[in-house]
């Protein structure tokens, strides 16, 4: 059975990708966004996931004006990196899981959540900003990959509580794939940022802080945040954090915080990054069920023994 | 175009990209995401008037686009991650941009980035009526709390926020004409 170790969130700030692809990684400036994946790159280094389950949002890459999905999962076999008009990233193709993704399509349609399903996309900096800064900038990214595209650009993205609850879906759906995989979902984007209009530059490193504290110890609370407070508080375009909850609610209620950092500025945005485990005791169904299927036969054991 | 008024509109600064903006503002987005392609981007640069023809956009539209109005092309229904195709077509980074649209030099908002970015105290509301807690009333913003405290990132933060606070969207227009 397929399931869920852990939970990674991360800004995916295009300023980022740019650093990497122009080697400016070790320029003041940069070293101090970068030196806090360092610890993140050993701790995914042992965790070795077999998939990863990428909540992006598109940038007008692969979804312009004319088609705006609001839930999107890619079940293509590879994802290119987008040309996003200075020629596309030099990062290497995104392998997907077409098997793994199809029965999540399934499960979760099933279970009310009408995603939209794309067998031909191709990935901007939402999805490949992330994947640098915890795998680095490897030949070959070291596990397929998910894509789940979130409309986060027009008004109304998905509620916190319905990216919450379609977190709970996935997990659902993971934990019924018959095969052992071990599957990391990404919640990225935020944090707080305003990149349009007079207001732009907008940064509320106090709102990021009690949403970091939240995401590991009570994201129930965080479903029940209006867009307008988003908006109102982290900034228009800080209304991407609602993709973080589709991460946290694919984990276990009461997660381990094993990592976290925070930083302000990436070009226009505060990054904030947070790696979260599933507690290795309540670690899933497969376990609960085989402690109870060892329990039940010790008891015939004994009662055979008399 | 009035727009139907909606509880966002109080967020000073702040043009939501909503279901009507993205109507009005569907053939200026497509416009800016035909700038992904190479031709595109010299056929619009040698001549710009004749290039916005292919696209059936208002006047207004059309103005912001060659005045380079990006606040009015918000207004309009225009979206941030598609004018920034303009702006990269203009050989501009995104802060050139974040700084013209906040009435602000490129150095000034870096600065202000670098101290911490904007604060969101005395930023929250245009009508003062969401208040949490005392510091809407406070009219002066406060600086926000950040690992850098120079002084004169602070000095160029608080210029900028004042310039936020009147270039509400009505009077996009005039900042826009000063420019051109």
């Amino acid at each position: 059975m397929a399931r869920i170790i852990a939970g990674v969130a991360s800004s995916h700030v295009p300023a980022i990708g740019a650093a990497i692809d122009n080697k400016r990684t070790e320029e003041p400036y940069w070293k101090r966004v970068f030196s806090g994946f360092e610890k993140s790159k050993e701790w995914m280094e042992d965790a070795k996931p077999d998939v990863a389950i990428v909540v992006y949002n598109d940038h007008a890459s692969a979804f312009s004006v004319e088609m705006i999905p609001t839930f999107a999962l890619g079940c293509a076999a590879e994802f290119p990196p987008a040309d996003e008009g200075w020629g596309p990233r030099p990062v290497p193709v995104v392998k997907g899981h077409p098997a793994l993704a199809s029965h999540i399509a399934q499960s979760v349609i099933l279970d009310e959540f009408d995603l939209t399903i794309v067998n031909k996309m191709e990935v901007d900096h939402g999805l490949t900003v992330p994947m640098n800064l915890v795998f680095g900038s490897p030949k070959e990214w070291p596990c397929p990959v998910i894509p789940l595209a979130v409309n986060v650009v027009m008004y109304p993205p998905p509620t916190g509580h319905r990216c919450f609850m379609l977190g709970r879906a996935i997990r659902k759906a993971v934990e019924s794939y018959p095969e052992d995989l071990r599957v990391v979902v990404f919640g990225t984007g935020g944090m707080s940022h305003q990149i349009s209009g007079p207001r732009a530059g907008l940064i509320n490193s106090k709102f990021d802080k009690a949403f970091l504290d939240n995401l590991s110890k009570d994201p129930k609370k965080l479903t029940r945040i209006p867009h307008l407070e988003y908006m109102r508080e982290a900034g228009a375009e800080g209304i991407e954090m609602v993709m973080w909850l589709i991460m946290r609610g694919a984990l276990d209620d009461k997660v381990d915080e094993v990592y976290r950092f925070y930083t302000v500025p990436a070009s226009n945005t505060a990054v904030g990054h947070i790696i979260l485990e599933n507690k290795r005791k309540a670690a899933g169904k497969h376990e609960r069920k085989l402690k109870l299927k060892r329990a039940a036969a010790r008891v015939k054991a004994d009662v055979r023994r008399g | 175009m009035s727009r139907t008024p909606q509880a966002y509109d109080d967020i000073p600064g702040t043009f939501v990209f909503d279901a009507e903006r993205a109507k009005e503002g569907y053939h200026l987005n497509m416009f800016c995401m035909s700038l992904m392609k190479d031709e595109n981007r010299k056929a619009f640069k040698a001549d710009e008037a004749k290039y916005l023809e292919r696209f059936p956009m208002t006047q207004e539209q059309r103005d912001a686009i060659l005045k380079r109005d990006y606040n009015r092309m918000l207004e309009l229904g225009g979206n941030i991650y598609f004018t920034a195709k303009l702006g990269a077509t203009d050989g501009h980074s995104f802060q050139h941009i974040a700084a013209i649209m906040t009435g602000s030099t490129q150095e000034d908002y870096a600065k202000m980035m670098l101290g911490g970015g904007r604060s969101v105290e005395g930023n929250r509301s245009k009508s003062g009526l969401h208040a949490p807690g005392k510091s809407e009333k406070v009219k002066k913003a406060k600086p926000n709390k950040t690992e850098t405290k120079k002084s004169e990132a602070k000095k160029a933060k608080a210029k900028v926020e004042v310039k936020a606070k009147k270039s509400k969207p009505k009077s996009s227009k005039k900042a826009g004409s000063k420019r051109g």
